[in-house]
């Protein structure tokens, strides 16, 4: 699905990313993770086309994203969606014109079709159709994340890129949003690329964890497997007062 | 009998060749779907829609394929609520809410002006409270950055309006008639009326964006949150820092636009500088001088309040920002000539020679 090769990001003179390799097979759920400014934003900006690095290579679906020119690119971008951290709702439109954007741009449904689709979509993302009509500055944060989710699908993307998907959500709503991100997964057959902080959202979700750390991957296995890594940051990380709680929580459950 | 890969991304180019193949079938065909491989929710509804939104009688599908379909027709089932239509009502309701908030903007103002004249009192009372750290701030960013650019329209205004006068003057040979238009002109109306437009543009919208933005960011809200005087530390220095400037751009401003006209009037009509400086101070009276600066001062008082007035409108959405900022814009300058017109009122028996 992705696969990413020599990665150098370089912000000035800071050197971001030296050489990292990643790659992420079709069906997993792979999380981010790593302190702050240690790039894993960046890398998934990468991953979308927003950002370039400095050298090194991104193939999405097979084909170089950085190599592809304008139409073959948008043919590509249009096989993932993405959820940014603040949702990034069009704030012109409301909620249903917000998720039939996508669809009309792609110019292949009609506007019947496209209606059913809104329907589903905010079906799938457990909103009522009451909700279609308002804006998004009516909306309480954890619908904005809904929403959002409801537009990122609204092209059946294969790949789904989420940046702190639970980011500003109380614990209650954030355990709700993962739950539906896991059950989409499933049904929808997606590969998920999350960047988090939340070792919680981590262990609910994540197949594979990647930890970013000292400009290159520290770790690219399951969770039991980064659970053994014997380094500072992976210690303070998940085995932290915090960390243990989240695992111990996250395990607890059946 | 379909098969093969029903996804958005598949069909998506012969989308509509398909969309009526599918509806020339007869309802009573026998659909068979079983060797269909993939099926997402758009392949779903493109045949929802061709069945009519019902099942067709004879169907063979897969289950998990029915269930995307179904789960379709599901949502489907329950519409969207749809905007309503505009009607009559609705432009009597659009009459009345314009109304009501033209008078919630007056109030609003009124509101904006009562407190700031109560931090004027405050700061009058603690000298040490005066935000002069944010005031020199945004005189130099009002005022000094705003020099080149006035400047070169007075310059260039300065320049057409000589020019074209000495045309219309040298055909009377009324020549030395510039220097009072020129004078006049320039110094009582132009000069005044011509800063406040560029500065309604260039200060008012950018002092309208970054309230907004600051609203928007909640950069507002932590101030108040801090016990901090939002009027005292974000509008006052505006409003005092422009009135003040705005006084001094107009005597720049204009000065310049009348070196531009005592240009054009040398290479037009021979007069030279030296009799155009001397002229001057005997057609146009000192009182001219005192009148534009008065209009600079007032100019830049309104511009700067308007624009905060709409500044702190602004709702936390990409929306409300540009229409504030146009909206602040737009207002200054129409308030602007407004209150220029009451000027020449009040006025017009005062510097003018007979």
């Amino acid at each position: 699905m992705v696969d990413m090769r020599g990665i150098v990001t370089r912000f000035g003179s800071n050197l971001v990313h030296d050489g990292i390799d990643l790659a992420i097979a079709a069906g997993e759920i792979v999380a981010l993770v790593g302190g702050s400014g240690s790039g894993k934003t960046t890398l998934l900006r990468h991953i979308i086309g927003l950002t370039r690095p400095a050298a090194g290579s991104v193939a999405l679906f097979g084909e170089d994203l950085l190599a592809a020119d304008g139409a073959r690119r948008a043919a590509l971008q249009r096989r993932f969606g993405v959820l940014f951290q603040q949702g990034a709702l069009f704030s012109a439109f409301n909620v249903a014109d917000n998720i039939a954007f996508p669809l009309r741009e792609s110019r292949v449904a009609n506007a019947a079709e496209i209606r059913d689709l809104v329907a589903l979509k905010l079906a799938m993302v457990e909103l009522e159709p009451e909700h279609a009509l308002l804006m998004p500055a009516e909306l309480s944060g954890g619908m904005v994340k809904r929403v959002a989710l409801a537009r990122a699908l609204a092209l059946e993307p294969e790949l789904l890129l989420l940046d702190e998907p639970t980011a500003g959500l109380d614990p209650d709503r954030s355990a709700a949003f993962v739950q539906l991100i896991r059950t989409l997964q499933r049904r929808l057959g997606l590969t998920v690329v999350l960047v988090t902080h939340d070792v919680d959202t981590l262990a609910a979700l994540a197949t594979r964890v990647a930890v970013l750390g000292e400009r290159r991957i520290l770790s690219y296995a399951s969770l039991q497997d980064t659970l053994a890594v014997e380094h500072p940051f992976i210690r303070r990380f998940f085995h932290g007062e915090h960390g243990r709680r989240a695992l111990a929580r996250a395990n607890g459950e059946p | 009998m379909l098969s093969g890969s029903w996804t958005l991304r598949d069909l998506s180019t012969d989308a509509a060749v398909l969309r009526s193949r599918l509806a020339a079938v007869p309802p009573a065909a026998q659909w068979t779907l079983a060797a269909v491989e993939r099926l997402d929710s758009f392949g779903a509804a493109l045949l929802w829609h061709a069945w009519g939104q019902r099942w067709p009688q004879h169907l063979d599908i897969a289950a998990e394929h029915r269930q995307i379909i179904d789960e379709l027709a599901r949502a489907g089932a329950r519409p969207l609520p749809r905007p309503r239509p505009f009607g009559v009502l609705d432009l009597i309701a659009l009459l009345g809410g314009t109304l009501l908030l033209f008078l919630r903007h007056l109030t609003d103002f009124v509101r904006l002006l009562g407190t700031l004249v109560g931090d004027l009192y405050t700061v009058l009372r603690q000298p040490r409270s005066w935000p002069l750290l944010e005031i020199s701030a945004n005189l130099h960013k009002v005022g000094v950055k705003a020099m080149p650019v006035t400047a070169l329209v007075g310059f260039l205004i300065g320049v057409v309006l000589s020019y074209l006068s000495a045309l219309q003057l040298k055909a009377f040979g009324a020549d030395i008639f510039i220097v009072n238009i020129l004078g006049l002109g320039i110094i009582r109306e132009l000069g005044p009326v011509l800063v406040s437009v560029l500065v309604a543009g260039r200060s008012g919208s950018a002092m309208t964006a970054q309230l907004g933005v600051m609203r928007v960011t909640e950069e507002v809200d932590a101030l108040s949150a801090m016990g901090v005087s939002r009027s005292l530390r974000l509008v006052l220095p505006k409003v005092v820092a422009l009135t003040l400037a705005m006084p001094l751009l107009v005597l720049w401003t204009s000065s310049v636009a009348l070196f531009g006209g005592m240009v054009s009037a040398w290479l037009q009509l021979d007069l030279s500088f030296g009799f155009f400086l001397e002229t001057l101070p005997r057609v146009v009276p000192i009182a001219n001088v005192y009148i534009g600066l008065a209009k600079g001062a007032v100019f830049g008082l309104l511009i700067a309040l308007v624009a905060c007035h709409f500044g702190l409108r602004v709702a936390p959405n990409t929306e409300s920002l540009s229409a504030n900022t146009t909206a602040s814009v737009v207002t200054a300058i129409t308030l602007v000539i407004l209150v220029d017109a009451v000027f020449a009122i009040a006025t017009r028996s005062i510097g003018v020679p007979l």
